[in-house]
Protein backbone atom coordinates (compact mmCIF):
# COMPACT_ATOMS: atom_id res chain seq x y z
CA UNK A 1 0.00 0.00 0.00
CA UNK A 2 2.75 2.38 0.99
CA UNK A 3 4.53 1.64 -2.29
CA UNK A 4 1.45 2.59 -4.29
CA UNK A 5 1.18 5.89 -2.42
CA UNK A 6 4.84 6.65 -3.16
CA UNK A 7 4.33 6.01 -6.85
CA UNK A 8 1.22 8.21 -6.93
CA UNK A 9 3.09 10.94 -5.07
CA UNK A 10 5.95 10.73 -7.55
CA UNK A 11 3.56 10.89 -10.47
CA UNK A 12 1.77 13.95 -9.08
CA UNK A 13 5.08 15.75 -8.44
CA UNK A 14 6.28 15.06 -11.94
CA UNK A 15 2.96 15.94 -13.56
CA UNK A 16 2.59 19.27 -11.77
CA UNK A 17 6.24 20.07 -12.43
CA UNK A 18 5.73 19.39 -16.12
CA UNK A 19 2.60 21.57 -16.25
CA UNK A 20 4.40 24.41 -14.48
CA UNK A 21 7.39 24.27 -16.76
CA UNK A 22 5.27 23.97 -19.91
CA UNK A 23 3.08 26.97 -19.08
CA UNK A 24 6.02 29.08 -17.91
CA UNK A 25 8.24 28.42 -20.88
CA UNK A 26 5.29 28.65 -23.26
CA UNK A 27 4.54 32.20 -22.13
CA UNK A 28 8.25 33.05 -22.11
CA UNK A 29 8.63 31.72 -25.66
CA UNK A 30 5.64 33.71 -26.83
CA UNK A 31 7.02 36.95 -25.36
CA UNK A 32 10.42 36.19 -26.86
CA UNK A 33 8.89 35.83 -30.32
CA UNK A 34 6.92 39.05 -29.85
CA UNK A 35 10.09 40.90 -28.88
CA UNK A 36 12.02 39.36 -31.77
CA UNK A 37 9.26 40.28 -34.21
CA UNK A 38 9.15 43.85 -32.95
CA UNK A 39 12.95 44.33 -33.06
CA UNK A 40 14.68 41.64 -35.14
CA UNK A 41 18.10 43.26 -34.69
CA UNK A 42 17.98 42.51 -30.93
CA UNK A 43 17.48 38.76 -31.45
CA UNK A 44 20.98 37.69 -30.20
CA UNK A 45 20.58 39.62 -26.97
CA UNK A 46 16.97 38.47 -26.55
CA UNK A 47 18.01 34.88 -27.13
CA UNK A 48 20.58 34.94 -24.29
CA UNK A 49 18.05 36.53 -21.95
CA UNK A 50 15.52 33.91 -23.05
CA UNK A 51 17.88 31.10 -22.06
CA UNK A 52 18.74 32.70 -18.72
CA UNK A 53 15.10 33.22 -17.75
CA UNK A 54 14.15 29.81 -19.16
CA UNK A 55 16.72 28.29 -16.80
CA UNK A 56 15.19 30.19 -13.90
CA UNK A 57 11.59 29.33 -14.85
CA UNK A 58 12.69 25.73 -15.27
CA UNK A 59 14.30 25.60 -11.84
CA UNK A 60 11.47 24.67 -9.50
CA UNK A 61 9.72 22.29 -11.91
CA UNK A 62 13.02 20.50 -12.52
CA UNK A 63 13.60 20.28 -8.77
CA UNK A 64 10.14 18.69 -8.51
CA UNK A 65 10.91 16.27 -11.37
CA UNK A 66 14.29 15.41 -9.82
CA UNK A 67 12.75 14.72 -6.42
CA UNK A 68 9.86 12.81 -8.05
CA UNK A 69 12.38 10.55 -9.78
CA UNK A 70 14.16 10.04 -6.47
CA UNK A 71 10.84 9.10 -4.83
CA UNK A 72 9.88 6.85 -7.72
CA UNK A 73 13.13 4.99 -8.24
CA UNK A 74 15.07 5.16 -5.01
CA UNK A 75 12.19 4.90 -2.53
CA UNK A 76 9.46 3.06 -4.39
CA UNK A 77 12.07 0.96 -6.18
CA UNK B 1 28.43 -7.73 -6.03
CA UNK B 2 28.95 -10.21 -8.87
CA UNK B 3 27.87 -8.49 -12.07
CA UNK B 4 27.28 -11.81 -13.80
CA UNK B 5 23.94 -12.78 -12.15
CA UNK B 6 20.79 -11.37 -13.75
CA UNK B 7 19.90 -7.95 -12.30
CA UNK B 8 16.28 -6.90 -12.14
CA UNK B 9 15.71 -3.41 -13.55
CA UNK B 10 15.07 -1.84 -10.15
CA UNK B 11 18.26 -3.41 -8.75
CA UNK B 12 20.09 -2.05 -11.78
CA UNK B 13 18.69 1.43 -11.14
CA UNK B 14 19.46 1.21 -7.42
CA UNK B 15 23.02 0.13 -8.20
CA UNK B 16 23.59 3.11 -10.46
CA UNK B 17 22.14 5.54 -7.94
CA UNK B 18 24.27 4.33 -5.06
CA UNK B 19 27.36 6.35 -4.17
CA UNK B 20 30.63 4.77 -3.09
CA UNK B 21 30.30 5.61 0.61
CA UNK B 22 33.21 5.39 3.02
CA UNK B 23 32.34 5.70 6.70
CA UNK B 24 32.13 4.06 10.10
CA UNK B 25 30.25 0.78 10.22
CA UNK B 26 27.96 0.32 13.25
CA UNK B 27 30.60 -2.00 14.71
CA UNK B 28 33.10 0.87 14.72
CA UNK B 29 35.31 -0.24 11.82
CA UNK B 30 35.84 2.21 8.98
CA UNK B 31 35.26 0.87 5.50
CA UNK B 32 33.35 1.05 2.25
CA UNK B 33 29.63 0.31 2.42
CA UNK B 34 28.56 -2.66 0.32
CA UNK B 35 24.90 -1.78 0.23
CA UNK B 36 22.44 1.06 0.49
CA UNK B 37 21.41 -0.03 4.00
CA UNK B 38 25.04 -0.19 5.13
CA UNK B 39 25.66 3.25 3.71
CA UNK B 40 22.58 4.59 5.48
CA UNK B 41 23.76 3.16 8.79
CA UNK B 42 26.97 5.15 8.49
CA UNK B 43 25.00 8.25 9.24
CA UNK B 44 26.16 11.78 8.60
CA UNK B 45 29.92 11.36 8.79
CA UNK B 46 30.23 9.25 5.66
CA UNK B 47 32.16 10.34 2.58
CA UNK B 48 31.03 9.81 -1.01
CA UNK B 49 34.40 8.81 -2.39
CA UNK B 50 33.26 8.81 -5.99
CA UNK B 51 31.79 12.32 -5.85
CA UNK B 52 34.84 13.67 -4.03
CA UNK B 53 37.26 11.79 -6.27
CA UNK B 54 35.69 12.80 -9.57
CA UNK B 55 35.16 16.45 -8.61
CA UNK B 56 38.78 16.78 -7.42
CA UNK B 57 40.01 15.04 -10.57
CA UNK B 58 37.95 17.30 -12.85
CA UNK B 59 39.03 20.37 -10.89
CA UNK B 60 42.66 19.42 -11.44
CA UNK B 61 42.00 18.90 -15.14
CA UNK B 62 40.50 22.40 -15.33
CA UNK B 63 43.45 23.98 -13.53
CA UNK B 64 46.08 22.00 -15.48
CA UNK B 65 44.44 22.74 -18.84
CA UNK B 66 44.06 26.47 -18.28
CA UNK B 67 47.54 26.76 -16.77
CA UNK B 68 49.05 24.94 -19.74
CA UNK B 69 47.29 27.30 -22.14
CA UNK B 70 48.39 30.34 -20.15
CA UNK B 71 52.03 29.30 -19.86
CA UNK B 72 52.44 28.59 -23.55
CA UNK B 73 50.37 31.55 -24.68
CA UNK B 74 51.96 33.21 -27.71
CA UNK B 75 50.49 36.20 -29.53
CA UNK B 76 51.70 35.29 -33.02
CA UNK B 77 50.98 31.55 -33.12
CA UNK B 78 48.00 30.91 -30.84
CA UNK B 79 47.32 27.17 -30.41
CA UNK B 80 43.82 25.67 -30.57
CA UNK B 81 43.73 25.24 -26.81
CA UNK B 82 44.78 28.85 -26.32
CA UNK B 83 41.99 30.10 -28.59
CA UNK B 84 39.46 28.03 -26.69
CA UNK B 85 40.69 29.26 -23.32
CA UNK B 86 40.78 32.86 -24.54
CA UNK B 87 37.24 32.55 -25.88
CA UNK B 88 36.00 31.10 -22.56
CA UNK B 89 37.72 33.77 -20.49
CA UNK B 90 36.36 36.55 -22.74
CA UNK B 91 32.86 35.05 -22.64
CA UNK B 92 32.87 34.96 -18.85
CA UNK B 93 34.52 38.38 -18.59
CA UNK B 94 31.71 39.89 -20.66
CA UNK B 95 28.98 38.31 -18.56
CA UNK B 96 30.72 39.35 -15.32
CA UNK B 97 31.22 42.88 -16.66
CA UNK B 98 27.60 42.90 -17.73
CA UNK B 99 25.98 42.01 -14.43
CA UNK B 100 28.54 42.83 -11.77
CA UNK B 101 28.73 46.58 -11.18
CA UNK B 102 30.96 46.78 -8.09
CA UNK B 103 34.78 46.48 -7.95
CA UNK B 104 35.94 43.05 -6.75
CA UNK B 105 38.69 41.07 -8.43
CA UNK B 106 37.74 37.63 -7.14
CA UNK B 107 34.37 37.51 -8.91
CA UNK B 108 35.66 36.89 -12.46
CA UNK B 109 38.04 34.02 -11.52
CA UNK B 110 35.28 32.58 -9.31
CA UNK B 111 32.83 32.77 -12.22
CA UNK B 112 35.34 31.13 -14.56
CA UNK B 113 36.02 28.32 -12.08
CA UNK B 114 32.33 27.73 -11.43
CA UNK B 115 31.42 27.68 -15.11
CA UNK B 116 34.20 25.37 -16.32
CA UNK B 117 34.23 23.10 -13.27
CA UNK B 118 30.46 22.55 -13.24
CA UNK B 119 30.50 22.09 -17.01
CA UNK B 120 33.19 19.40 -16.66
CA UNK B 121 31.29 17.70 -13.84
CA UNK B 122 28.08 17.76 -15.85
CA UNK B 123 29.94 16.51 -18.91
CA UNK B 124 30.56 13.20 -17.11
CA UNK B 125 26.83 12.57 -17.56
CA UNK B 126 27.34 12.12 -21.31
CA UNK B 127 29.70 9.19 -20.82
CA UNK B 128 27.79 5.92 -21.26
CA UNK B 129 26.10 5.00 -18.00
CA UNK B 130 27.66 1.56 -17.67
CA UNK B 131 31.16 2.31 -18.92
CA UNK B 132 32.94 3.58 -15.79
CA UNK B 133 30.87 1.69 -13.17
CA UNK B 134 31.65 -1.53 -15.03
CA UNK B 135 35.37 -0.77 -14.97
CA UNK B 136 35.05 0.01 -11.27
CA UNK B 137 33.27 -3.28 -10.59
CA UNK B 138 36.16 -5.08 -12.31
CA UNK B 139 38.56 -3.17 -10.09
CA UNK B 140 36.57 -4.40 -7.08
CA UNK B 141 34.88 -1.09 -6.32
CA UNK B 142 31.21 -1.93 -5.64
CA UNK B 143 29.59 1.36 -6.61
CA UNK B 144 30.68 4.26 -8.81
CA UNK B 145 28.40 7.21 -9.40
CA UNK B 146 30.39 9.13 -11.96
CA UNK B 147 28.57 12.47 -12.16
CA UNK B 148 29.42 14.55 -9.05
CA UNK B 149 26.62 17.05 -9.68
CA UNK B 150 23.97 14.34 -9.30
CA UNK B 151 25.01 14.15 -5.66
CA UNK B 152 23.25 16.87 -3.60
CA UNK B 153 26.28 17.03 -1.33
CA UNK B 154 28.37 18.40 -4.19
CA UNK B 155 25.80 20.95 -5.37
CA UNK B 156 25.03 22.07 -1.83
CA UNK B 157 28.75 22.31 -1.12
CA UNK B 158 29.20 24.78 -3.97
CA UNK B 159 25.97 26.67 -3.24
CA UNK B 160 26.80 27.04 0.47
CA UNK B 161 30.31 28.30 -0.27
CA UNK B 162 28.82 30.88 -2.64
CA UNK B 163 26.30 31.75 0.10
CA UNK B 164 29.14 32.22 2.60
CA UNK B 165 30.84 34.57 0.13
CA UNK B 166 27.62 36.53 -0.30
CA UNK B 167 27.22 36.93 3.47
CA UNK B 168 30.91 37.87 3.87
CA UNK B 169 30.79 40.56 1.21
CA UNK B 170 27.41 41.86 2.39
CA UNK B 171 28.83 42.41 5.85
CA UNK B 172 32.13 43.73 4.49
CA UNK B 173 30.45 46.24 2.18
CA UNK B 174 27.47 47.30 4.30
CA UNK B 175 28.73 46.51 7.78
CA UNK B 176 26.90 44.13 10.11
CA UNK B 177 24.35 46.83 10.99
CA UNK B 178 23.70 47.55 7.32
CA UNK B 179 23.25 43.87 6.51
CA UNK B 180 20.89 43.24 9.46
CA UNK B 181 19.11 46.48 8.59
CA UNK B 182 18.66 45.31 5.04
CA UNK B 183 16.97 42.17 6.36
CA UNK B 184 14.94 43.76 9.13
CA UNK B 185 13.84 47.12 7.72
CA UNK B 186 13.00 46.16 4.13
CA UNK B 187 9.57 46.33 2.58
CA UNK B 188 7.57 47.25 5.64
CA UNK B 189 8.34 50.17 8.05
CA UNK B 190 10.80 49.63 10.90
CA UNK B 191 8.42 48.64 13.68
CA UNK B 192 7.19 45.68 11.60
CA UNK B 193 10.67 44.14 11.64
CA UNK B 194 9.59 40.57 12.64
CA UNK B 195 7.50 40.35 9.47
CA UNK B 196 10.38 41.81 7.47
CA UNK B 197 12.84 39.36 8.98
CA UNK B 198 10.66 36.41 7.99
CA UNK B 199 10.15 37.72 4.46
CA UNK B 200 13.75 38.69 3.80
CA UNK B 201 15.08 35.64 5.66
CA UNK B 202 13.14 33.28 3.41
CA UNK B 203 14.40 35.17 0.38
CA UNK B 204 17.96 34.89 1.64
CA UNK B 205 17.75 31.15 2.39
CA UNK B 206 15.99 30.44 -0.92
CA UNK B 207 19.06 31.60 -2.84
CA UNK B 208 21.53 28.78 -2.01
CA UNK B 209 18.70 26.25 -1.77
CA UNK B 210 17.42 26.94 -5.29
CA UNK B 211 20.97 27.29 -6.62
CA UNK B 212 21.90 23.82 -5.35
CA UNK B 213 18.66 21.98 -6.06
CA UNK B 214 18.28 23.42 -9.56
CA UNK B 215 21.62 21.93 -10.64
CA UNK B 216 20.92 18.70 -8.75
CA UNK B 217 17.38 18.32 -10.15
CA UNK B 218 18.42 18.85 -13.75
CA UNK B 219 21.44 16.54 -13.60
CA UNK B 220 19.67 13.85 -11.56
CA UNK B 221 16.73 13.76 -13.99
CA UNK B 222 19.12 13.74 -16.95
CA UNK B 223 21.14 10.84 -15.55
CA UNK B 224 17.98 8.93 -14.62
CA UNK B 225 16.80 9.11 -18.22
CA UNK B 226 20.18 7.82 -19.39
CA UNK B 227 19.82 4.92 -16.94
CA UNK B 228 16.30 4.14 -18.16
CA UNK B 229 17.53 4.17 -21.76
CA UNK B 230 20.36 1.85 -20.75
CA UNK B 231 17.76 -0.60 -19.40
CA UNK B 232 16.07 -0.64 -22.80
CA UNK B 233 19.24 -2.01 -24.35
CA UNK B 234 18.70 -5.25 -22.48
CA UNK B 235 15.20 -5.68 -23.94
CA UNK B 236 15.93 -7.32 -27.28
CA UNK B 237 17.01 -6.01 -30.69
CA UNK B 238 14.06 -3.84 -31.67
CA UNK B 239 13.90 -1.91 -28.39
CA UNK B 240 17.71 -1.87 -28.21
CA UNK B 241 17.99 -0.21 -31.61
CA UNK B 242 15.31 2.28 -30.71
CA UNK B 243 17.15 2.97 -27.42
CA UNK B 244 20.25 3.81 -29.44
CA UNK B 245 18.46 6.66 -31.20
CA UNK B 246 16.92 7.77 -27.92
CA UNK B 247 20.31 7.86 -26.25
CA UNK B 248 21.79 9.85 -29.12
CA UNK B 249 18.91 12.33 -29.14
CA UNK B 250 18.90 12.79 -25.38
CA UNK B 251 22.70 13.14 -25.26
CA UNK B 252 22.63 15.92 -27.87
CA UNK B 253 19.84 17.72 -26.02
CA UNK B 254 21.70 17.14 -22.76
CA UNK B 255 24.71 19.05 -24.10
CA UNK B 256 22.48 22.16 -24.07
CA UNK B 257 21.24 21.38 -20.54
CA UNK B 258 24.78 20.89 -19.24
CA UNK B 259 26.02 24.21 -20.60
CA UNK B 260 22.83 26.03 -19.61
CA UNK B 261 22.92 24.81 -16.00
CA UNK B 262 26.61 25.70 -15.63
CA UNK B 263 25.90 29.13 -17.15
CA UNK B 264 22.91 29.76 -14.89
CA UNK B 265 24.79 28.69 -11.75
CA UNK B 266 27.56 31.13 -12.71
CA UNK B 267 25.24 33.98 -13.69
CA UNK B 268 23.24 33.69 -10.47
CA UNK B 269 26.45 33.60 -8.43
CA UNK B 270 27.51 36.86 -10.09
CA UNK B 271 24.08 38.40 -9.57
CA UNK B 272 23.94 37.38 -5.90
CA UNK B 273 27.45 38.74 -5.30
CA UNK B 274 26.47 41.93 -7.09
CA UNK B 275 23.43 42.32 -4.86
CA UNK B 276 25.69 41.77 -1.85
CA UNK B 277 27.85 44.71 -2.95
CA UNK B 278 25.00 47.10 -3.64
CA UNK B 279 24.04 49.80 -1.17
CA UNK B 280 20.26 49.75 -0.95
CA UNK B 281 18.96 53.34 -1.42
Amino acid sequence: MEQALLVIAGAIMMGLGAVGAAVGIGILGGRFLEGAARQPELIPMLRTQFFIVMGLVDAVPMIAVGLAMYVLFALAG
Amino acid sequence: MASSEQLTSSEYIKHHLQNLTFGQHPDGSWGIAHGAEEAAEMGFWAFHLDTLGWSFFLGLIFIWLFRKAAKKASADTPSGLQNFVEWTVEFIDNSVRGSFTAKNNIVAPLALTIFVWIWLMNFMDLIAVDFLPELATMAGIPYMKVVPTTDPNATFGMALSVFALVIYYSIKMKGLGGFIGELAFQPFPKWLFPVNLVLEGVGLIAKPLSLALRLFGNMYAGEMIFILIAIMYGAGWVLGGFAGFLQLGWAIFHILIITLQAFIFMTLTIVYLDMAHQEHH
